[in-house]
């Protein structure tokens, strides 16, 4: 119960919030909309989790944002094509994984900060993007959206992609020596290095493996629309980080459960469709969401300062 | 000027000062001795404010002080000039003398000719030529220290500590430091000299204190002892622990080095031999290169000189993951920072470095883990609730028990120990003490390195004796304390050093 206190507490704010929605505005459970916000959430999911695991390891990517669009528009320019749709999948993601690899080799082989970094590689990829594609708009095929099925069929397929990956990487890092030297990174890179672990290694794949979760989820953004937007996720580096710590990552690394991340997304993700239904201004959405991550973090540092003591 | 009785401090359960007596006079260099451990940094925090003492009374220039905070023993004139000077590197030498000096309000305008002119004169009067627009990261370690000690002539100090001033600097830069030291003296400054060169403080000091145990042992002047008085007076102490004898002779040699040096760590030309079956204890005081020489044998900065032969093979040892393919194990001297992961389970803790042993498949074996954990909290008397304890919730000893199991399971055939027992309590030291004396039974090699004297006498089947980065002794079993105190010092006998 201690253990998991933050995770758990963050499931009860969820629950309650459930709970006034049922009660205030019992349309926000409509089987349509919900299905299309989870669906919409479901690549934002897979990128949240990638996050958790840069942020556990003592770093961060802020550059997620426009790798998900140069995957986006990659991904949508192969599709347009005419290759096949798991073939385009495998492409996207190993675009993600190059730049991420770049973004893993100038923080763990070169040790730069990767605030630094990524700043840079963040505002690179998406400058490159505008001037070589003009903000043009990339059409895609007719059996590419929804993947060829129906809608409801391809929300549902979305979903159930990002949850087993959800439980996929979970068991992973608790399972597999690699998510424990990450966590051991994450919490002392020293004594992690005197154990015999490789910190810049496992630090470098971290970053690759961030990448290439955004190049899939990049694609499953694209098959939800008839057309790529080039501009498609800007500000999901904010969204992500937020629900990480929001979801109990310690952002001194080290610590975080990604079903703690998953609740935290969901939080937040309710907000916006919830002043819909209960007819609140839209604008409250972003204070909403800045309040809930400050009292994350305000919790965190109490939590910490207590721990210290 | 300076008067200290009876000073008490503890920290938890450890007493670091037990009734310290210690008076300074204007005008004179009063030395501070003792070995590691002994109370004298502690001392020191205490006359700077750093630390609050338990106990006894402060009196500053006939005066009873109680609430000594750091500022308020600035304003008495106390500096404190330390072994590694704490200037800002990217500042000019002005810029720090006037940091120090100057009023902090916020807003104040800085008046930067009156800055300059000011660390000029303060230069000046020490004697010092160094220019006050030089930037403090072109200085030698010995300039700085001179700036330290202009900031501490401008805020008018009286008393002036010096906590190993000459630890890093050459024979020819410490004259000169003598030189500014002689001159704050004549001026009738007094100060507080720290050194384990006993050469230096029988050429510099008039009175000397020895300190051991956190008491003060004796106070004289320095013209009425000589260097084998001063360490008996160091050392002569009961020894009141049992330690484990050894058994039977010791095997082969397991770890050999020739001529072992690494520039960047100021180790060099370290000759040293370690048999199965046997502790070697490596002495010497803080700073003579002991952990350094760990961290060369255990690939966290390399070696660029000489050979490691480990079974009589030689190896070269790049990096740690490298150390433990070879079957070395470095039990670190920081536990908190370097060993135990106090959020982790000691489980986790202790598999940390066998991953791919116990984990061939990648897929962490739970119960394997769990075992492992449960055979060396038994094993080794691991006082925790379970494997799943998270590493914070030990005792200092259990946690040094637990880094000593993740480093036993990867079965090496040499085993570092860094201060096994640093910060733990008797009874856990005793058993922690049993446990290597067994594991060299079992017949690995154990390389201990300690700054407690009475640990490394009892311990060890050999004794090597650390000073400047190399090994000044070799000593056997059965030394006394003297003899490794003497050779730690630098004061050879019996044509030990080579």
């Amino acid at each position: 119960m201690k253990k998991n206190f933050r995770e758990i507490s963050i499931a009860a704010a969820l629950v309650v919030v459930l709970l006034g929605l049922a009660i205030f505005a019992p349309a926000f459970f409509q089987p349509q909309p919900l299905l299309s916000l989870l669906a919409r959430e479901a690549p934002t999911l897979i990128v949240a989790c990638g996050m958790a695991l840069v942020i556990v390891s003592r770093q961060i990517d802020i550059s997620v944002g426009s790798q998900f669009a140069v995957c986006s528009v990659c991904a949508g320019l192969l599709a347009a094509q005419g290759w096949p749709l798991p073939v385009v999948f495998l492409a996207s993601t190993i675009f993600g994984a190059t730049m991420g690899a770049f973004n893993g080799w100038l923080v763990a082989g070169l040790r730069l900060p990767s605030i630094v970094v990524t700043l840079a590689t963040m505002v690179t990829w998406r400058e490159a993007l505008r001037w070589l594609r003009q903000g043009e708009f990339v059409n895609l095929r007719d059996g590419t959206q929804w993947l060829g099925l129906s809608q409801v069929a391809g929300q549902w397929a979305l979903i159930l992609i990002a949850l087993g990956l959800l439980v996929v990487l979970a068991l992973a890092t608790k399972h597999l020596s690699a998510g424990r030297f990450v966590y051991a990174v994450g919490t002392d890179a020293e004594a992690a290095r005197l154990a015999g672990i490789r910190p810049q290694l496992t630090t470098f794949f971290v970053f690759v493996f961030m990448g290439a979760l955004v190049g899939l989820a990049a694609m499953m953004n694209v098959v939800q629309s008839p057309q790529v937007d080039p501009k498609s996720g800007s500000g999901l580096e904010l969204k992500v980080i937020a629900a990480a710590v929001v979801g109990g990552v310690a952002v001194s690394g080290g610590r975080g459960k990604l079903w703690g991340v998953f609740v935290g997304l969901l939080l937040l993700a309710c907000i916006s469709p919830a002043l819909t239904h209960l007819h609140i201004q839209a604008y409250w959405e972003k204070a909403i969401q800045g309040t809930i991550i400050l009292l994350a973090v305000v919790a965190d540092g109490l939590r910490t300062r207590k721990q210290n003591r | 000027m300076l008067q200290l009785s009876a000073v008490t401090k503890s920290f938890g359960a450890v007493r670091a000062l037990k009734g310290v007596s210690f008076t300074l006079e204007a005008g004179e260099v009063h030395a501070l001795l003792g070995e590691n451990g002994a109370g004298k940094s502690t001392l020191i925090k205490v006359i700077t404010g750093a630390h609050q003492p338990d106990g006894g009374t402060i009196e500053i220039n006939g005066e009873r002080v109680t609430q000594l905070s750091p500022a308020a023993a600035h304003k008495l004139g106390i500096a404190c000039i330390y072994q590694q000077p704490a200037l800002f590197p990217d500042l000019t030498v002005a810029e720090n003398i006037g940091l120090r000096l100057e009023p902090t309000a916020p807003l104040r305008k800085v008046n930067w000719a009156k800055r300059q002119q000011r660390a000029a004169e303060l230069l000046q009067r020490i004697g010092a030529e160094i220019s006050p627009e030089a930037e403090v990261r072109s200085l030698s370690m010995p300039e700085q220290q001179l700036v330290e000690i202009a900031c501490a002539l401008g805020a008018g100090a009286r008393i002036v500590i010096m906590d190993e001033p000459t630890a890093s600097l050459t024979r020819k830069e410490a004259e000169l430091l003598f030189a500014v030291v002689r001159d704050l003296r004549k001026n009738g400054v007094g100060v507080v000299y720290i050194s384990h060169r006993l050469e230096e403080i029988f050429a510099l000091a008039d009175r000397v204190t020895v300190l051991r145990d956190g008491e003060s042992i004796q106070t004289c002047s320095v013209g009425n002892m000589d260097e084998a008085t001063l360490i008996k007076l160091m050392v002569g102490r009961e020894v009141s622990h049992i330690y484990p004898p050894a058994e039977g002779a010791p095997g082969d040699v397991v770890l050999s080095l020739q001529n072992l040096g690494c520039t960047a760590s100021g180790v060099k030309d370290v000759t040293l031999e370690v048999r199965a079956g046997e502790i070697v204890g490596l002495a010497g005081l803080v700073g003579a290169g002991r952990t350094e020489l760990a961290r060369i044998l255990f690939g966290i900065t390399p070696a660029d000189a000489g050979e490691i032969k480990l079974h009589g093979q030689r190896v070269t040892i790049s990096s740690p993951a490298q150390a433990v393919a070879q079957g070395i194990a470095y039990v670190p001297e920081d536990r908190r920072r370097h060993g135990v992961i106090l959020e982790m389970p000691i489980a986790h803790n202790m598999t940390m470095a066998i991953h791919n042993r116990i984990f061939p498949g990648t897929w962490l074996r739970f119960g394997a883990e769990k075992k492992i954990a449960s055979d060396f909290i038994r094993d080794l008397g691991v006082k925790a609730y379970g494997p799943e304890a998270p590493g914070g919730s030990l005792s200092g000893g259990n946690q040094q028990k637990v880094s000593l199991a993740r480093w036993l399971a990867t079965n090496p055939k040499l085993l570092i120990l860094d201060e096994p027992t640093q910060g733990v309590d008797v009874g856990a030291k005793s058993e922690i003490h049993k446990i290597i004396r067994r594991l060299a039974k079992e017949g690995l090699a154990v390389l201990m390195i300690s700054s407690d004297l009475p640990e490394v006498l009892g311990m060890s089947d050999r004794i090597a004796v650390m000073r400047g980065g190399t090994i000044t002794a070799m000593l056997p079993a059965k030394s006394d304390a003297h003899q490794v105190m003497a050779a730690a010092l630098g004061q050879a006998e019996k044509g030990a050093p080579k």
